[in-house]
């Protein structure tokens, strides 16, 4: 018996009465889980992926939805073994729980490049995932989402629909083969039709009944584009965010925390701010205050009134000296050498030898909704309403703030007004529950000022790159690099579970060790900086820097090897990996790639490979009249099987404007420790004007499904600022590229 | 010091110091929530209602200055009767997150009221104050052009 089929017997799909009706999902991998829905005693206990009751069909998609259509795909995937149709059922996130793990989350960290996997990899990672819901993975990052729901979700509704079809079987006295099923029915040989409903509390009487999958070439949903099932709530201004949570008596709430990012707070006088107006109460949260009030305007002017006086960081005060210290640590051994191909230490006769520099700074998430978190603490529990990546943490760290039990915390999902990573941390849960602690029965929004939000990220750490690389008869024969950044990774560990994270650290490399060119001496050393600066997960995460790093030394090799950038590329990927080198190929064809562009007209390329899905990006800039505007883009990715086409095609478009905003305008700047960005006319973002028009393709030649949400970006930087050279002969090694280029604002 | 407001066509009776900017009176006061809030300092769109008619950034609109009837997200159309201009985004699956949607829907619904056929310069010029985060340019920019086909049928 192969691991997967372990693996899958492991994801038992059952079944339990509930009021009037069955839930079907997931146990646990040795006991029952808890089921939130809480079934009636003496139930079994499980986590639903399916609930039928009178109402009808309930699917819970317990994924954060913020942006990618992952409410809208992973229903599909379970109305595609279920025969619902999208608009008729019900979709909820549901509450936190660990049946709901994301068995995808450690399988992306295990060690190997990722593309070259072997099936026995591809199974194991499949057996680590397990070990995700022994770990509360219940999240949402990582472009993981459909990786994890393929199999299980579609397994979900399978069983779900051959168990109905069970109860039909037996009312009807028929054997369930005769049985089909359509739209939520049952339809008798006769031709009669029973609504799942209807058979709700039989089929909560039998046993699940497990099924084979579907063969791909009957599926009406996966691999089409579906209409958005958030769509009319995000047209309307109906669907709920955090910040649109509303309840009887609720009070309003911000923060106001300590500029210099760790640092604790000395004394504050709030004797002005108390009597302002709408102001209720002012709260001393530990390193900074709250302002508890009437409405969330008269609150941020009391916080903004209140006078503080700080600790000072725990990191150097000023951007330069944090870089000082970043150089710092080429000086140690590295924390990990991921690749380290052929010699890179031995002459290479006749070839020609190149070496660069490069920085990338600190990157702000900068989320459209601000950091926001409603919380009510009730006689026996709290309750919050948030858009969190994390609902098991988020519950976790809200039970110890306010000195409960986790069962006693109930975190409500809402939609999330964007995530890019900045919602997979606890920080804004946390400040909400304090909040709520200072009045209890009270139900508290609590929202952060732009400039709050801004000023206090777990920022996309800034990186630094040495490398050395040569070519030889017109190919890359060695690279050598070198990168030095902090981890958020240790970081992360650190701060949730409170012990020091340490180990060779995968992410920190991620889009330089493991990229799919054929080079003989091919050597990637990571460096942690020792910085203590509140790092975190930034779309994309070690690939949005180490894209940039590789990309655009790729593009040195080829000039110094006196080759079209796009040709050189494509020999090198051909060696290594066919699917990333049709990616190039695609993308050359697009675009009408010759190498050669008009005068004033500037061309990149740049190919990437992140979270199991190459992407290659040609970017075009116009010069018109000194002003350099990003003019036309092309993406081609192959992340294997597509579930829902439309959502690939906007996420990669979104996830290439996230990084463009970024490679043009982004940076986290210091000074006195604290940060010197405030709000969008600092810290901008492409906008309609500056954005370019794109085509997109989406192949399916990938073995193993891929992501799509983040790997959109890493190519983004180095293919803007490839054009740049094209257009202009300057190599700009340090972003943002307006500092050296007269960008279209 | 209590001050009168018509809002999506019903009066409100507010009682704020009058500097508090009508996204707040709307949001916290009123309990009219789809019209957001992202900067506070005019520079996302987020914000954008309609004040007599004309798109304004209600972040920095103080409730002393709103001196005519007010339209929302909520007064342009609602889940059960959709306006065109909504009908138009949904049909071009425009939102990701969706949390700027709102203001770039109130930006576009004034392009349209004063421009039948907007360019594709006209909708640049017109939709530059609207920040997306999530990048759905295009498809705002298709779906604008969509309603617009879409009114001149009507
Ligand atoms: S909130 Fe008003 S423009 Fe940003
Ligand atoms: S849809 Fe997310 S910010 Fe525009």
């Amino acid at each position: 018996m192969g691991i997967g089929k372990i693996l899958r017997r492991t994801f038992l799909i059952g079944s339990a009465a509930i009021v009037g009706g069955v839930a079907f999902g997931a146990y646990y991998v040795t006991r029952p889980a808890a089921n939130p829905l809480k079934p009636r005693d003496g139930e079994a206990a499980l986590n639903p992926f399916v609930m039928i009751d009178q109402n009808g069909v309930t699917l819970f998609a317990p994924r954060a939805e913020m942006g990618q259509g992952v409410k809208t795909s992973w229903a599909a995937l379970i109305a595609e073994e279920l025969d619902v149709d999208l608009e008729q059922v019900n979709v909820l996130h549901g509450p936190a729980a660990a049946a709901y793990y994301n068995s995808a989350f450690l399988s992306d960290g295990l060690p190997g490049k990722g593309y070259d996997k072997s099936e026995f990899q591809h199974n194991l990672g499949e057996a680590l995932g397990v070990i995700g819901k022994s770990l509360s993975l219940h999240g949402t990052g990582g472009s993981t989402s459909m990786k994890d729901g393929f199999i299980r979700m579609r397994e979900a509704g399978a069983s779900a629909r051959e168990t109905i079809k069970q109860a039909a079987a037996e009312r009807l006295g028929v054997d369930r083969s005769q049985l089909k099923t359509e739209a939520g029915h049952v339809i008798a040989p006769d031709g009669t039709t029973i609504p799942y409903a209807e058979l709700a509390e039989a089929t909560a009487t039998l046993d699940p009944v497990e099924a084979e999958l579907r063969d791909p070439s009957e599926w009406r949903y996966l691999g089409r584009s579906q209409p958005r099932l958030d769509m009319v709530g995000k047209s309307t201004g109906t669907a709920e965010f955090a910040i649109d949570v509303r309840l009887p008596g609720m009070k309003f709430a911000t923060v106001r925390r300590n500029p210099k990012l760790g640092g604790g707070m000395k004394s504050f006088d709030d004797s002005g701010a108390k009597s302002m107006p709408g102001v209720e109460k002012i709260v001393d949260i530990g390193d900074g205050i709250a302002v508890i009030g009437t409405n969330t305007w008269l609150v941020i002017q009391a916080a903004e009134a209140v006078e503080i006086k700080w600790e000072d960081a725990p990191y150097p005060p000023t951007t330069d000296a944090i870089f000082a210290k970043i150089a710092k640590a080429f000086d140690g051994s590295p924390n990990s050498t991921m690749r380290d191909d052929g010699d890179v230490e031995a002459a290479i006769e006749g070839a020609t030898e190149i070496t660069a520099d490069y920085t990338a700074p600190y990157l702000a998430h900068s989320t459209m909704e601000p950091m926001t978190a409603a919380a009510q603490l009730g006689s026996n529990g709290l309750q919050v309403w948030t858009g969190t990546q994390m609902p098991l943490f988020a519950q976790m760290r809200a039970a110890s703030v306010a000195g409960l039990e986790s069962e006693q915390v109930e975190i409500n999902t809402t939609y999330l007004g964007g995530g890019f990573g900045r919602r997979l941390e606890l920080d804004f849960v946390e400040v909400a529950v304090k909040v709520a602690m200072a009045v209890p029965g009270t139900p508290v929004l609590t929202t952060w000022s732009r400039e709050e939000d801004m000023r206090h990220d777990y920022f996309r750490p800034g990186a630094m790159a040495r490398l050395r690389g040569a070519v030889k008869g017109g190919k890359a024969v060695l690279i050598d690099g070198h990168v030095a950044a902090q981890s958020p990774v240790q970081q992360a560990v650190e701060r949730i579970t409170g012990m020091a994270g340490g180990g060779p650290d995968k992410v920190l490399v991620e889009g330089f060790f493991n990229q799919p060119y054929a080079i003989p001496n091919y050597r990637m050393s990571g460096y942690v900086a020792d910085v203590k600066l509140p790092v975190g997960f930034w779309r994309s995460v070690g690939n949005s820097y180490n894209g940039f790093f590789h990309e655009t030394f790729m593009d040195e090799l080829a000039h110094a090897a006196g080759r079209d950038p796009l040709a050189f590329r494509l020999e090198h990927a051909r060696d290594e990996w066919d699917v990333a080198a049709r990616c190039l190929e695609k993308v050359r064809d697009m675009s009408g790639w010759t190498g050669k562009t008009p005068d004033g007209v500037g061309r990149g390329v740049a190919m990437t490979y992140s979270f199991g899905t190459p992407v290659a990006q040609v970017i075009e800039v116009v010069d018109e009249n000194g002003t350099i505007r990003i003019n036309k883009a092309w993406i081609a990715c192959d992340m294997g099987l597509a579930i829902d086409p439309h959502v690939v095609k906007a996420q990669m478009f979104g996830g290439m404007m996230y990084g463009l905003s970024a490679a043009c305008f982004g940076e986290i700047t210091f000074d006195g420790g604290e940060v010197e960005q405030w709000n969008f006319p600092d810290y901008d973002a492409l906008r309609m004007h500056t954005a370019p028009q794109v085509e997109v393709e989406v192949l399916e030649t990938n073995r193993f499904m891929g992501g799509a949400g983040e790997p959109g970006t890493p190519p983004s930087m180095p293919a803007l600022g490839n054009a740049l050279f094209d257009l202009t002969g300057n190599r700009a090694r340090t972003l943002p590229l307006s500092h050296t280029f007269d960008l279209l604002i | 010091m209590a001050t009168t407001l018509t809002i999506n066509g019903k009066t409100h009776q507010v009682d704020l110091p009058d500097d508090v900017p009508l996204l707040w009176v709307l949001r916290d006061e009123v309990g009219l929530t789809g019209t957001k809030f992202g900067c506070g300092v005019a520079a996302c769109g987020a914000c954008t209602v309609h004040i007599n008619g004309e798109a304004v950034r209600s972040c920095q609109t103080p409730l002393s200055d709103v001196d005519g009837p007010v339209t929302t997200i909520e007064g342009v159309g609602t889940p059960e009767s959709l306006a065109t201009i909504q009908q138009a985004w949904i049909e071009n699956q425009v939102a990701q997150c969706g949390y700027c949607q709102s203001g770039q829907i109130m930006q576009a619904a004034s392009l349209l009221a004063e421009n039948s056929a907007p360019t594709d310069a006209d909708i640049d010029d017109a939709m530059q104050g609207n920040l997306c985060r999530c990048g759905t340019y295009p498809r705002i920019r298709a779906a604008i052009h969509d309603a617009a086909t879409k009114l001149k049928e009507a």
